[in-house]
């Protein structure tokens, strides 16, 4: 046993954490919040020739040929990023979806009952449930309203009727496990990064003559968040080893607990500022919120884990 | 990130298997709570069959008459023990967890020969004197006297919530030797025999009903100067180095108990007609994410200790929080399940949902741990 990153899954994050600090910093990150330009093709096309999506398609398949552990760590950079776009079921869909490994094609999902995220501009859907088949996303459109989102980087779309499902994928039914844990590997990330931020200003704002950071008051938030992030990393990365359904419910449910309430206590160790539109906290927040609905809930979660105790 | 055990590790694991499986039976009647000597004699015997079977000090260094195991080693003993039901380390937890690793990584030859041996034996039984009853989070603070008096300290003060003194042998003692230097800096490590003249013990009972714990006062008791472990005024060091150890694998054996006993309420709640309500079984299920993660934490750790040849990480602090307060939630949630029953003293889990309060008080409160990982971990400022 020996449960820590190896050198290559160190390197591999170190990697994508620069990529995205290149593609996608935070000069960028607020320039598209202003712009509100949605999905940036370019940037996607850039993310599919360094395998972002490809990465666990057999070499053979023009794939990286890697597997969840590497996903995850993908992802939890993402979540720090605040990198917008179905990239989950992007990165799920390469192979089945033509273009998605390319990065040329965007794979929204559609989970019924639930609003789909960025189906105004999906070139396919991958619908969850039995088959979880991939379809025809200007079909659905058609039959669609749009929501105004809570999260200014993540269009929402209302669903009206029930939608018939394409040819089932083969390993379909493994679509919502694992895209369960690649969210709760975004919202681990977001959870960190939340973290990082409020240390960092509890750090620097003076108050009383002290960096508040010196109060307990304050301190024992930052320990909270950074307690709540380091159990739902272990809980993360057990379920990327084992892919256990039971253990991805339960890195979820902590997962989702972590980035909602590290950015909360983040926004409140912020102060007046963390209020404003300026600062990013409330960006991580409102993901984190979207994420928690996404893929299993905490409802469906707290009902798996209950029922692995029988 | 391997979450595979070894072929080595599983073949170690299957035999201490047989081995729990053949010794087990063999145990006598557990003695009841207040039962002290009884507790002493049911330990230490276990001890022994530990010791017999090779199984005692596994985590400690060869040259100190462990087995050298690795980290991995230690937390699979710790596993299966539990599984299997065999008793806990009980009154041998002073001298097996803290003052034996501290005599074994600051002793001389001679304090090494005297003291380790028969803690590993189980033939002797020591307590913690470190806590007074104006110093507890601020331990440094504390305030027994030791004067010089020849070959001799001449020892004066009192201690507070030392479990098993009662059936203690010796007591690993802080006391302040230097008055006049900084608070972390006048203190001494010593090893007191218990029966010395001037030592008297009076339990404390708990708010469980037990006497769990005692309150020591010290009247000029007499403790050889070749009794100190360390140097004269080095006291603190000496003791924080084998401090941050206990943290690293203390509460294993404790996380698997709360994997089964959750196991046992959910089967309870069945039987009971409960675990139709959704709101009792999802926190329930709530609660198995929160001990699966702690046990994926404590493999995290034991691995990170791996990496760095023993040495523990920060990550005890992170895993004392969580685990403290999560056991008491395992309680509060058994006392849902029991139901009216959850006032019966004699219902499996009353007792523990007690006994679970000085979970985030003993061993540094959750305070002071939260002070900890902001400080040590995060780099936030001191505080005043």
């Amino acid at each position: 046993m020996d449960f820590q990153l190896s050198d290559d899954q160190r390197a591999l994050r170190a990697g994508v954490r620069e990529l995205l600090a290149g593609r996608f910093g935070r000069d960028r990150m607020r320039a598209a919040l202003d712009a509100g330009t949605g999905i940036d093709r370019a940037l996607w096309r850039e993310l599919g020739e360094a395998g972002f999506f490809a990465l666990r398609l057999p070499e053979a398949e023009g794939g990286v040929g890697l597997g969840l552990p590497e996903s995850v760590l993908l992802f939890e950079e993402v979540g720090r990023s605040l990198l917008p776009g179905p990239l989950i079921a992007t990165h799920l869909a390469a192979g089945p979806v033509k273009g998605a490994a390319q990065g040329e094609a965007v794979v929204a999902v559609l989970d019924p009952g639930q609003s789909v995220a960025h189906l105004g501009e999906a070139d396919a859907l991958l619908v969850l449930g039995p088959g979880g088949a991939p379809r025809d996303a200007a079909r659905v459109r058609d039959a669609a309203d749009p929501v105004r989102s809570i999260d200014p980087f993540t269009p929402l779309w209302r669903i009206a009727g029930p939608v018939e499902a394409d040819d089932p994928l083969p390993g379909g039914e493994r679509l919502r496990d694992e895209g369960a844990l690649l969210a709760a590997a975004e919202q681990l990330g977001s959870a960190a990064r939340t973290t990082e931020m409020a240390v960092q200003h509890a750090g620097t704002r003076e108050q009383f003559g002290s960096p508040i950071g010196s109060f307990q008051a304050v301190k024992h938030l930052c320990a909270g968040m950074l307690v709540r992030t380091e159990l739902a990393r272990c809980a993360v990365y057990a379920a990327a080893v084992t892919a256990d359904p039971v253990e991805i419910a339960g890195a979820k449910l902590l997962a989702d607990d972590a980035a909602v309430r590290n950015a909360r206590d983040s926004l409140q160790v912020h102060g007046g500022m963390g209020f404003t539109w300026e600062s990013d906290v409330h960006l991580h927040l409102k993901r984190a919120w979207l994420r928690s609905g996404q893929w299993l809930t905490a409802a469906a979660a707290e009902e798996v884990l209950a029922g692995d105790l029988c | 990130m391997d979450l595979a055990y070894t072929e080595e590790e599983e073949e170690f694991r299957a035999r201490l298997r047989e081995w729990l499986a053949a010794v087990l039976p063999r145990l006598p009647a557990k003695p009841g709570p207040d039962d002290w000597p009884g507790r002493r004699a049911y330990d230490t015997a276990w001890q022994r069959m530990l010791y017999d079977a090779g199984y005692a000090g596994l985590h400690w260094p060869v040259d100190a008459g462990g087995r050298g195991a690795t980290p991995t080693q230690h937390l699979i003993f710790l596993e299966e023990t539990e599984r299997a039901g065999a008793p806990y380390v009980g009154a041998n937890f002073v001298g097996l967890l803290h003052a034996g690793p501290t005599i074994a990584a600051e002793g001389t030859a001679e304090q090494r020969a005297r003291w380790l041996p028969p803690v590993l034996r189980g033939d002797e039984i020591w307590c913690q004197g470190f806590s007074e009853p104006g110093a507890g989070s601020d331990l440094a603070a504390l305030r027994t006297r030791a004067v010089r008096d020849g070959d001799h300290y001449v020892v004066s003060g009192s201690k507070i919530w030392t479990s098993h003194a009662e059936v203690a042998d010796w007591c690993e003692l802080l006391v302040r030797t230097d008055p006049a230097a900084p608070k972390h800096r006048g203190i001494s490590w010593l090893a007191m025999e218990m029966d010395a003249p001037g030592v008297t013990v009076r339990p404390l009972r708990t708010l469980a009903g037990s006497t769990e714990f005692a309150e020591m006062f010290l009247d000029e008791v007499r403790v050889p100067v070749s009794h100190r472990v360390g140097a004269e005024n080095d006291g603190w060091r000496v003791t924080m180095v084998t401090l941050s150890f206990e943290r690293g694998t203390a509460f294993v054996g404790e996380v698997v108990a709360c994997r089964r006993t959750l196991a046992a309420l959910a089967a309870e709640a069945r039987r009971g007609g409960r675990w139709d309500d959704p709101v009792l079984r999802r926190r329930l299920g709530r609660l198995n994410a929160e001990f699966r993660a702690l046990w994926r934490l404590t493999q995290w750790n034991v691995s990170e200790a791996q990496g760095t040849g023993g040495v523990p990480g920060t990550g005890g602090s992170v895993f004392k929080l969580r685990y403290s307060h999560a056991r008491q939630e395992l309680y509060e949630a058994a006392a849902e399940v029991l139901g009216a029953d959850s006032a019966d003293l004699d219902r499996e889990w009353v007792l523990d949902r007690l006994s679970s309060l000085s979970y985030t008080i003993a061993a540094g409160t959750s305070q002071i741990q939260r002070n900890l990982v902001a400080e040590r971990i995060l780099g936030l400022p001191k505080g005043r």
